[in-house]
């Protein structure tokens, strides 16, 4: 652990058991995860849009949790800002502009899909109809594709010693 | 042409391999996020300061090159970027600045005493606001600031004297020269 947010390894382990145990007794829903009860808004519509926003938003400590998975502090902060964005009346699009102009586009586990990302979410498709395109071309131009028109006739000599040949091994 | 057409192949599978080496290099660790703010104005800041003297205040810290260093007493890679800090501040390259982040000033007060203050001015930042508009992910992390307010560069992790040769000083230098 060598940055200074990044101790969460106990606090983790503690979520992970506490959640277990919970999952357990619920009678319904999902277990908060690392969501406290003192971070929830009262409003329970504003609340779940604040869960689903969440979901979306990469924690930066732990960097494959979204915020609302992660116990990390810095998680924390950021779902107590965003709950204030939306309190503010924020829309959840401009919530998480906000984020994403301090944390960069690296927040979201969602790759939007814009020109800078054009490669990344058409390029295997790109790429997949290239080589079939290729492979198509390749098998109709290769020699011998075509084969059973261009073998030339039997000559008058090789037919002869093929007559001789069948009627020999016939009986 | 044809021949050159069948090296294609060969020729991606290079680049990936190359892509893919460089990612693997031992000084290149991909926990080390790019800054969303580089080349853009520095996030207005206006903090109570450690000593309790004025303010520090983004605005009274524009026309010169300064480092902000976000640091904290509970920060224990803070302790091991310090000396560099000191030795930075000794040679008067840079304005250097402080932002406490999430901390209490007691526990600040004392550790700067403990250790040496390197910075013109230490701003309070509690709750970590200052910090989440910096896009701060953990401590510390060190801006560089140009004359104009723009951010130009982010330090993630303690700075080590490599970062410092290689990268801080040559930038403080073209900065300053500007």
């Amino acid at each position: 652990m060598r940055r200074g947010l990044a101790s969460l390894g106990v606090p983790l382990l503690a979520a992970l058991l506490l959640s277990a145990a919970l999952s357990t007794a619920a009678p319904f829903g999902a277990p908060a995860f690392a969501v406290t009860p003192q971070e929830r808004l009262a409003d329970p519509v504003l609340e779940a849009r604040a869960r689903a926003i969440s979901q979306t938003l990469r924690c930066l400590v732990c960097q494959n949790e979204s915020i609302d998975e992660s116990s990390a502090d810095l998680a924390h902060d950021i779902r107590v800002l965003l709950r204030q964005r939306l309190l503010a009346g924020d829309t959840d699009a401009q919530a998480v502009q906000y984020i994403v102009a301090r944390y960069g586009q690296f927040v979201l586990l969602r790759t939007p899909v814009e020109p800078a990302t054009y490669v990344l979410w058409y390029g295997p498709g790109a790429l997949l109809l290239a080589a079939g395109l290729s492979a198509v071309i390749w098998l109709r131009r290769r020699p011998g594709a075509d084969a059973p028109a261009s073998v030339p006739p039997l000559t008058d000599a090789e037919q002869q010693r093929l007559d001789h040949l069948l009627r020999d091994t016939d009986p | 042409m044809r021949k050159a057409f069948y090296l294609l192949p060969l020729l991606a599978f290079l680049t990936l391999i190359t892509w893919f080496g460089l990612a693997l290099r031992p000084d290149h660790d991909p926990e080390i996020l790019p800054s969303a703010l580089i080349d853009k104005p520095a996030p207005v800041f206006d903090l109570a300061t450690l000593g309790g003297g004025p303010n520090l205040a983004l605005s009274a810290l524009k026309g010169q090159v300064v480092l902000v260093n976000f640091f904290a007493s509970w920060c224990a890679p803070c302790r091991v970027e310090h000396p560099i800090l000191m030795r930075l501040a000794a040679q008067d390259h840079v304005a250097l600045y402080g932002i406490d982040y999430k901390d209490r000033p007691e526990d600040a007060k004392r550790i700067l005493a403990q250790l040496g203050d390197p910075y013109h001015a230490v701003g309070l930042d509690p709750d970590g606001t200052t910090g989440i508009d910096f896009g701060v992910y953990g401590v510390p992390e060190t801006y560089v600031i140009d004359k104009t307010g723009q951010i130009r560069k982010r330090f993630v992790g303690p700075l080590t004297e490599q970062a410092l040769q290689q990268e801080l000083l040559p930038l403080l230098k073209s900065l300053n020269a500007s």
